[in-house]
């Protein structure tokens, strides 16, 4: 395999010689990973240019969330669970984690089912902040569905393929092909990024063994050789072990039962059309939001000043890479992050904090 | 966070399974997969399955390189 992989590399680069300058932006962050870990980067030629996007749902997930959620544990007699990337977010310097450390009760689940046995166990509300992309969403619906008593949740959910469309609309880089997420792709579905194709940029559905990821690079390029003559935006499935034409059908009814899709705001992106997972009213005993709504009469939402000169939405849009940050390992490490880029272990900034080589890490 | 790990259907006590993920064996939820049988490979991401994968795609990826490479 790993000469084959040699000779394909070769064949991009044969490919590619007659190309002008290429972006291919990938939206994961498992792929950014891949992408980092095996240097592949270094082995494409100087006009193909990998970016990352917004593809790490505890980097795209705002401000305004994360103290809703803080205001939430300061104000109701509640036990906060999570994923472990999400509570080490900070705002104005204190994370889930500080809070914890100052007594709250947050505790840090593998998965949603996990709350759900902690809310059968006690009498104490359990209100889950849940996070991620459709992948991640069939779980939270699943667990909604469930109908237990005294488990909430507050859904920070965000529908991925609407941001995709939005980057396009953005138009701030010229992006000459996407990979496109593995993992959400798994649930929604080839059928899903048709819709895109009027764009007229290929995009390729890839997993995320380093040769998935060449062999998507080598697709991009072809579709993108095509199309000089004449053929639009290709759509192509790379991952076929994984990714079927209609998804998982099943998945996405229960996504569609209990999600609305409703504007909502990004870290990076602003506000994306029919992003948001908002819980449907006929579930709203679930949903935190509804059930704890009084709460939040005096909330008021704030800027992080320790975040001004942050620039992860930036790395998130695929405008910047990291070492282009001034806090970049001199202020935000993996150990003391700054921003969400640098906590998550999808996030641009901390792949490339653990991985490349090339940075004085001294100061890790 | 899209995170899933590919691990073998050891037994189906629906809406569960237990998913041997190369000797760590775990709780899975799967009733979002189609005629799950066990010996059946899936892709787990957050304590549920979110798909069935063919454990033999691998070769297959391997001769879709040798053919474009031959080209």
């Amino acid at each position: 395999m790993k000469e084959k992989v040699k000779a394909l590399v070769k064949k991009i680069k044969d490919e590619a010689k007659d190309l002008k300058n290429i972006k291919i932006m990938h939206l994961c962050g498992t792929h950014e990973d891949t992408v980092t870990r095996y240097n592949i980067r270094s082995l494409l030629p100087e006009n193909i240019e990998l970016l990352s996007g917004p593809g790490c749902p505890v980097c795209i997930t705002p401000d305004i969330d994360l103290q809703e959620i803080f205001h939430l544990i300061k104000n109701a007699k509640i036990t906060l669970t999570t994923f472990g990337d999400m509570a080490r977010v900070p705002f104005e310097k204190k994370s889930l984690f500080y809070y914890k450390s100052k007594g709250y009760d947050i505790k840090i689940v593998y998965s949603i089912f996990d709350a759900i046995e902690l809310a059968k166990r006690g009498n104490k509300p359990v209100v889950h902040f849940a996070i991620g992309f459709e992948t991640t969403m069939p779980s939270t619906a699943l667990a909604i569905l469930d109908g237990v008593d005294n488990f909430y949740v507050y859904s920070s959910h965000r529908f991925f393929v609407p941001a995709m469309e939005a980057l396009l609309r953005a138009g701030e880089i010229k992006i000459h092909g996407f990979i496109n997420p593995g993992h959400v792709s798994t649930i929604v579905g080839v059928k899903a990024y048709e819709h895109l194709r009027k764009y007229g940029i290929p995009q390729v559905i890839a997993g995320f063994e380093p040769y998935d990821v060449i062999l998507a690079v080598y697709y991009l390029i072809k579709a993108l050789k095509d199309k000089d003559d004449g053929n639009s935006g290709a759509l192509i499935n790379e991952y076929t072990r994984a990714v079927r034409y209609k998804g998982n059908v099943r998945a996405q009814k229960v996504i569609n039962e209990v999600f609305n899709r409703e504007d909502w705001e990004w870290r990076g992106l602003g506000v994306v059309p029919n992003s948001g997972g908002s819980i449907k009213k006929k579930y709203e005993d679930f949903d935190a939001k509804k059930q704890f709504e009084d709460t939040f009469d005096d909330f008021e939402p704030k800027i992080d000043v320790a975040k001004k000169a942050c620039r992860c939405g930036e790395v998130l849009r695929g405008l910047i890479t990291p070492e282009k940050c001034p806090l970049f390992l001199k202020v935000c490490t993996p150990k003391d992050p700054v921003g969400p880029c640098m906590v998550s272990f999808e996030g641009m900034c901390n792949i490339w904090a653990r991985y490349r080589k090339d940075f004085d890490l001294a100061v890790i | 966070m899209c995170l899933a790990i590919p691990g073998k259907v050891e037994s189906i006590e629906y809406p569960f399974a237990i998913v041997d993920f190369k000797g760590a064996k775990r709780k899975v939820r799967v009733d979002l997969i189609d005629d799950l049988k066990v010996g059946d490979y899936v892709l787990v991401h957050v304590g549920f399955a979110i798909q069935k994968v063919d454990k033999n795609e691998a070769e297959r990826i391997e001769e879709l390189i040798s053919k474009i490479i031959e080209i």
